[in-house]
C-alpha cells in the first residue's frame, strides 16, 4: 500500500463500481471484511503518517496555502523547502504539506512543523534553509520566527500557546490548516465521511433529521433558522426529484470564513451535503460558489472528483441504493445571489433576482423542485453532529444557539484573522482576548457585526454574548460572522455611508424601497459627511430607513438600513455634530477638516512644505509657513510630519 | 369550494381559499394601489405599493402575493401603511421626470393617480435622477427609460404572453434598467412590435408613438371594433377624437385576444386616414390610372371576365379572396366564382 486509498490486498474489492458498505470505516479501522494483522498494520502506518502524530516516523512541515498566505508567496516556500530537503538528502525523512488557512492571516505566510506544533510566522524564502538546518536537522526551534505575544513579549512555543488560538474552539476549522485539502485520504484520516457512513448505514432519513434537530444547529448564513426543521420541510414536500444546495456566495465585506472552509476542508461540506441529501431524499446538489473564489472552486472540483473516484458521490453510494451527484456552479459577482431565491434563479441561468415567497424553496425551489439550501458553514457542521451525536454538539454554545461560530476579524485590531469560538462568547473576549485589541493603542469605538445587514455595536455593549437572538435585540445580527473593528478615528456616519454605498450598488433593483430607498439614504449620508446635512435630514433618514426595512422584498433590502439605524441609535451625536456643528468628531470626513499652521509654534523648518503632495504650503526661513486652504487636499501629511505640533487640524 | 373568513379593516369578509389578500380586498371594494400587479401575469411583488399590515406578520407584507388565511386580521389603510405607501411613491416620483403636462400618459397614469391620492409632494427626496437616452428607433413605440418605474410588467408580458422574452432587467441598484439584451434599441432587437408592453405599462415609459400629441384620454371616444387585418377576429378600441381615428388601444374585455394584438392591429390603423388610400375605382387608360364610376369599373371587369371565359373557358379564371374581407364577402366571392363564372378556382390568402 502506497496510499490509504489503495486496497490492502486482493481481498479488498471496493471500487466506485463495486461499492462496499464498510468502505469508510475500513480505511481507518480496517480491514473489516477479512482479518489480517499485516493489512491492518499497513493501514495504521499510513494513517499515522498522515495524522502526523507524535508516534509518526516523519516530521511534517505544513504550509498554509489559503488565499492570504498563498498571495504572500507560500507556494514558492514549498518549492524551496522541497529542494532544500533534497539538497540534504532528507526528502524521505520529512514531508511537506500544503494546507488550507490557519486563520491567523495577520502572521502569514505561516509554516507549522508537526508534531511539535511549532508556529513560524512571516516566513520568507530566506528563512527556509534555517528552518531545515536548525529545526528539522538539529531539532531546535528557530526562535526569531516564532510568534511573539504583543502583551507579554514572549515567544510562543506552539500555536496552541498563543492567545489567538488558546481561547478558540476549533471544530469546523479543525482540519483547516492541518490537512492537505487536495487529498481525500487526509480527510479520511481525520474521521472524514464517518458521519455520513453512520447516517446511511444506521439511520433512517427521519432519524437523521431528528438528530440534527436535537443538536440545535441553526443556519450559519445569517438568519439562524433551525437547520433540522428546514430539512424536514423539504423532506415532507412531495416530489420525485429534490435538490440540495450549498450557498457559497459569501459576499459581505470583510467576511471570509466560508472561503477558508472551502479552501481548507472542502470534503466537510461535501459530507454535510451527502447527509442532508440522504435525509431529505435529494439525489442532486449544487454548490453555488462566487467566482471571486477561484481557489475554493478549484479545491471543490478536486474534492468532488476524488469523492466520485472512491464512490462517495455517484450511483449506489456504499452499496446503499442512495445516489447523489454534486455540481459546482460559479456565480457571476452579484451579492444578492446569496439570497436563496436569487441564487436558484442564477443556477437556472436567469438574472439573479429574488422571488416572492410562497412558494418556498422547500416546496418549489430549483427548477420548481423541492430544494434545501444551507450555507457552507452550516453544511460543514453536519458531519460533526452525525459523527459525535447531537448531545455532544449541543454541549457547545448557549441554550438557543448551539455549537461554535466562525468569525472573520478585520479592521483596526491587532490579530486579524479567522477564529472559531463557542456561541455565547462575549464580543469583548473575541475582540480583546483573541483579537488582541485595537491597533496602535487607539481607543475602541465600535464593532460592525453581520456585514452590510448588521449593525454597529458600541463599547458599552461589548459584554453581550454573541448568539443569534441577543444581537438582533441590540440592532445587529450574527450574520455570516464578519466582525469589523473600528477605532476612535472611524467616523460612524462614514461607516453607515460605506455600507449603504455597498447595498445600493448591490441591490438587484427589483423592489422600489431597496432600489430607490437605499439611493436616497446614501445621498443623505453623503451630504452629511460633506457637511451639507440639513436639519430635517435625520428625521427623513430614520423614516426612510424604517420603510425600507418594513417593505423591501428580500433580506438585502430588509436589512440594508441596519447600519444606519444602529449608528443613529448608538452614535447619534456624531450625526448631529456633522449637521449642526459642521464637524466630524473622528476627524475622518475630509470635507469637514481644515489644516492651519500655528505661527507661534512654527520653527520654519519647512518639513511640512517639502512633504506636501500638492505644494500648498509656503514660507521660508524668515516667514512662518502657511497653508493655502484652497489648494489643500486635507491628506494630513503635514500634521504627521511636523515635529513641533505647529500644524492644527480643526 | 372551500371558503375562509378574515377581517379586513374591521370588516369580516369571506373569500374562496387560495385568494390573495389583494384579491380579497378587491372583491370587497377595498381599494389597494398596485403598480406591478397584473392578474394575467406571474405575481412579482416588486413595487411594494400594495403593502398592508397583518397581525402576527413582521414587516408590511405585500397583499398581492400574500395568501389570505382563516382568521387573518388585515389593516389596509392605517397610518403606518399609508405612510409606507406614501414614502414608496415619493421614492418613485423622486426619480421620475415631472413633465406630466406634455406626457402622453397624462390622465391614464397610475403613478400620477396614486401620487395624487397619497398627496405626494415630490420634494421629500431630492437627488440624482436618471438621464438615459430615449429609444426613438422605431415607428411604433416610444420608450422613455427615465419614466420607467421598473414594475417589470413589460418584461413579464413579453415573456409569459408573447413568448418573446425580448425584455429583461439589466444593471443593478439605482442603475437598474429594463430593455432588450445588450441595451440595443427596440428596432435592433427581436421585438415584433406587438405592443403588449405598451398595453401593460402603467406610466409613460412605453407609449404609442403615433398617438403622441393627438389626444388626451378624456377627449377620446373609444369605439370597440374588430380588427380588419386578418380573420382572427381580434377586438380593440379605436381611439376617436373629433371624428378621426387617432390610434388603437387594446381592450381587456376583447373576447378573442384580451389586451393582446399584433403589430398590424395595434399600429397599422393609420391607413384609415391615409392620403394614399384608394377611395374610388381607378381604370388604367394610356398607361395611367384614371378615376372612374363604379358602373364603368364593374362593366369593364364583367366584360373582361366574360371575354376570358368565352375565349379560354371558365377554368382559365381564378379568384383569390382576402382574409381582410368579412365572411359574408368571402361567401359572395365564392358564389361569384362557382355560380356566376362557373369555376372552382377560388382561394384565399390566409388558407395556407
Amino acid at each position: 500500500m502506497k496510499s490509504l486509498l489503495d486496497p490492502c490486498c486482493e481481498r479488498c474489492t471496493h471500487t466506485a463500481q463495486t461499492p462496499c458498505k464498510d468502505y469508510v470505516r475500513c480505511l481507518t479501522e480496517g480491514p473489516i471484511c477479512h482479518d489480517d494483522e499485516q493489512c491492518k498494520a499497513e493501514r495504521q502506518r499510513l494513517l499515522a503518517e498522515i495524522k502526523t502524530e507524535k508516534t509518526s516516523a516523519k516530521k511534517a512541515v505544513l504550509f498554509c496555502t489559503g488565499t492570504g498566505c498563498a498571495s504572500s508567496g507560500a507556494h514558492s516556500l514549498i518549492d524551496l523547502m522541497e529542494s532544500e530537503l533534497k539538497k540534504h538528502g532528507l526528502e524521505n525523512t520529512f514531508t511537506t504539506r500544503p494546507t488550507g488557512c490557519h486563520g491567523f492571516c495577520e502572521q502569514g505566510p505561516i509554516v507549522i512543523v508537526e508534531p511539535d506544533q511549532t508556529f513560524y510566522t512571516h516566513v520568507t524564502p530566506e528563512d527556509i534553509p534555517e528552518i531545515v538546518e536548525k529545526d528539522l536537522i538539529q531539532g531546535e526551534r528557530v526562535e526569531r520566527l516564532l510568534y511573539v505575544d504583543p502583551t507579554s513579549g514572549e515567544h510562543a512555543t506552539t500555536y496552541n500557546n498563543t492567545p489567538f488560538y488558546a481561547k478558540q474552539n476549533r471544530i469546523i476549522l479543525h482540519n483547516c490548516g492541518h490537512i492537505n485539502p487536495e487529498r481525500i485520504e487526509e480527510y479520511f484520516a481525520q474521521d472524514g465521511y464517518k458521519g455520513f457512513a453512520r447516517a446511511i448505514q444506521e439511520m433512517q432519513p427521519l432519524e437523521v433529521i431528528e438528530e440534527v434537530k436535537k443538536s440545535g444547529l441553526r443556519g450559519r448564513g445569517g438568519a439562524g433558522f433551525p437547520t433540522g426543521l428546514k430539512w424536514s420541510f423539504a423532506q415532507q414536500a412531495e416530489g420525485d426529484k429534490k435538490y440540495v444546495i450549498c450557498n457559497a456566495d459569501e459576499g459581505d465585506p470583510g467576511a471570509f470564513m466560508d472561503r477558508s472552509v472551502l479552501e481548507g476542508d472542502p470534503h466537510s461540506v461535501i459530507e454535510g451535503m451527502l447527509i442532508g441529501a440522504y435525509a431529505i431524499g435529494a439525489d442532486e446538489g449544487y454548490i453555488y460558489c462566487r467566482a471571486e473564489y477561484p481557489l475554493a472552486i478549484k479545491r471543490l472540483e478536486i474534492a468532488i472528483k476524488q469523492a466520485q473516484e472512491v464512490g462517495l458521490l455517484g450511483e449506489n453510494i456504499l452499496n446503499s441504493g442512495f445516489s447523489f451527484n454534486l455540481h459546482v456552479k460559479a456565480g457571476a459577482g452579484a451579492f444578492v445571489c446569496g439570497e436563496e431565491t436569487a441564487l436558484m434563479a442564477s443556477i437556472e441561468g436567469n438574472r439573479g433576482m429574488p422571488k416572492v415567497r410562497p412558494p418556498f424553496p422547500a416546496q418549489k425551489g430549483l427548477w420548481a423542485k423541492p430544494t434545501n439550501n444551507n450555507n457552507v458553514e452550516t453544511w460543514s457542521n453536519v458531519p460533526h453532529i452525525l459523527r459525535h451525536g447531537a448531545d455532544w454538539y449541543a454541549q457547545y454554545g448557549t441554550e438557543k444557539s448551539k455549537g461554535t461560530k466562525i468569525f472573520a476579524l478585520t479592521g483596526k485590531l491587532n490579530n486579524t484573522g479567522l477564529v472559531e469560538v463557542p456561541m455565547g462568547m462575549s464580543l469583548r473576549e473575541i475582540i480583546f482576548d483573541i483579537g488582541g485589541g485595537v491597533q496602535n493603542g487607539k481607543k475602541f469605538k465600535a464593532v460592525q457585526i453581520g456585514g452590510p445587514s448588521g449593525g454597529c455595536i458600541p463599547e458599552e455593549m461589548l459584554d453581550l454574548p454573541v448568539d443569534f437572538d441577543t444581537l438582533v435585540q441590540a440592532g445587529a445580527m450574527v450574520g455570516s460572522g464578519g466582525l469589523v473593528i473600528m477605532d476612535e478615528d472611524t467616523c460612524m456616519v462614514d461607516v453607515a455611508r460605506f455600507f449603504l454605498n455597498f447595498t445600493q450598488k448591490e441591490s438587484c433593483g427589483k423592489c422600489t424601497p431597496c432600489r430607490e430607498g437605499t439611493k436616497r439614504m446614501l445621498e443623505i449620508l453623503t451630504r452629511i459627511t460633506k457637511g451639507e446635512g440639513k436639519e430635517e435630514d435625520l428625521v427623513t433618514l430614520e423614516n426612510l430607513a424604517h420603510v425600507v426595512k418594513n417593505t423591501s422584498l428580500c433580506g438585502l433590502g430588509q436589512t440594508a438600513p441596519n447600519p444606519v439605524l444602529a449608528t443613529l441609535k448608538y452614535f447619534r451625536h456624531e450625526y448631529e455634530a456633522h449637521i449642526y456643528d459642521k464637524q466630524c468628531p473622528a476627524h475622518a470626513c475630509s470635507a469637514l477638516l481644515s489644516y492651519s499652521i500655528d505661527a507661534d509654534k512654527c520653527k520654519k523648518c519647512g518639513l511640512c512644505a517639502r512633504n506636501c503632495p500638492v505644494s500648498c504650503i509656503s514660507g521660508d526661513k524668515n516667514t512662518p509657513y502657511q497653508i493655502n486652504t484652497e489648494a489643500c487636499i486635507k491628506c494630513g501629511t503635514c500634521l504627521d510630519k511636523c515635529k513641533f505640533g505647529a500644524v492644527v487640524r480643526a | 369550494m372551500e371558503w375562509i373568513t378574515l377581517t379586513i379593516d374591521g370588516r369580516t369578509v369571506t373569500v374562496p381559499k387560495g385568494t390573495t389578500v389583494l384579491e380579497a380586498c378587491r372583491m370587497n371594494d377595498i381599494k389597494i394601489p398596485t403598480l406591478c400587479h397584473d392578474p394575467e401575469l406571474t405575481p412579482a411583488g416588486s413595487c411594494r405599493l400594495c403593502v398592508v399590515e397583518i397581525e402576527g406578520m413582521r414587516n408590511l407584507p405585500p397583499s398581492c402575493v400574500t395568501q389570505a388565511t382563516q382568521g387573518m386580521v388585515v389593516s389596509t389603510h392605517n397610518k403606518k401603511v399609508r405612510e409606507a405607501r406614501k414614502t414608496i411613491l415619493e421614492l418613485l416620483v423622486a426619480n421620475h421626470p415631472l413633465d406630466c403636462m406634455t406626457c402622453q400618459k397624462m390622465g391614464d397614469c397610475s403613478l400620477a393617480e396614486y401620487a395624487y391620492e397619497y398627496e405626494v409632494t415630490g420634494s421629500v427626496f431630492q437627488g440624482e435622477k436618471r438621464q438615459l437616452p430615449l429609444d426613438d428607433s422605431n415607428p411604433f413605440i416610444l420608450r422613455d427609460p427615465n419614466k420607467c418605474i421598473l414594475c417589470g410588467k413589460c418584461v413579464r408580458v413579453c415573456e409569459e404572453i408573447q413568448g418573446k422574452s425580448v425584455l429583461d432587467f439589466s444593471f443593478r441598484g439605482f442603475n437598474t434598467q429594463v430593455g432588450p439584451a445588450f441595451n440595443v434599441p427596440y428596432s435592433e432587437s427581436e421585438c415584433v412590435f406587438c405592443g403588449s408592453c405598451v398595453a401593460v405599462c402603467p406610466v409613460g415609459a412605453l407609449t404609442e408613438k403615433e398617438m403622441k400629441g393627438k389626444g388626451r384620454p378624456w377627449e377620446v371616444e373609444k369605439v370597440q371594433t374588430t380588427c380588419p387585418f386578418c380573420g382572427t377576429g381580434c377586438n380593440f378600441d379605436l381611439n376617436v377624437k373629433d371624428g378621426k381615428v387617432i390610434g388603437v388601444t387594446s381592450n381587456p374585455e376583447a373576447p378573442v385576444n384580451g389586451r393582446h394584438l399584433c403589430v398590424k392591429g395595434r399600429f397599422g390603423i393609420d391607413m384609415v386616414h391615409s392620403p394614399n388610400r384608394i377611395t374610388e375605382p381607378l381604370i388604367k387608360k394610356d398607361g395611367e390610372f384614371v378615376p372612374a364610376s363604379w358602373d364603368e369599373a364593374l362593366d369593364l371587369v364583367a366584360s373582361k371576365l366574360g371575354a376570358a371565359k368565352d375565349n379560354y373557358g371558365a377554368d382559365a379564371i381564378a379568384i383569390l379572396s382576402s382574409a381582410r374581407c368579412t365572411n359574408e364577402e368571402n361567401f359572395l366571392m365564392q358564389k361569384l366564382a362557382r355560380a356566376v363564372i362557373g369555376t372552382n378556382n377560388i382561394d384565399h390568402c390566409a388558407r395556407t
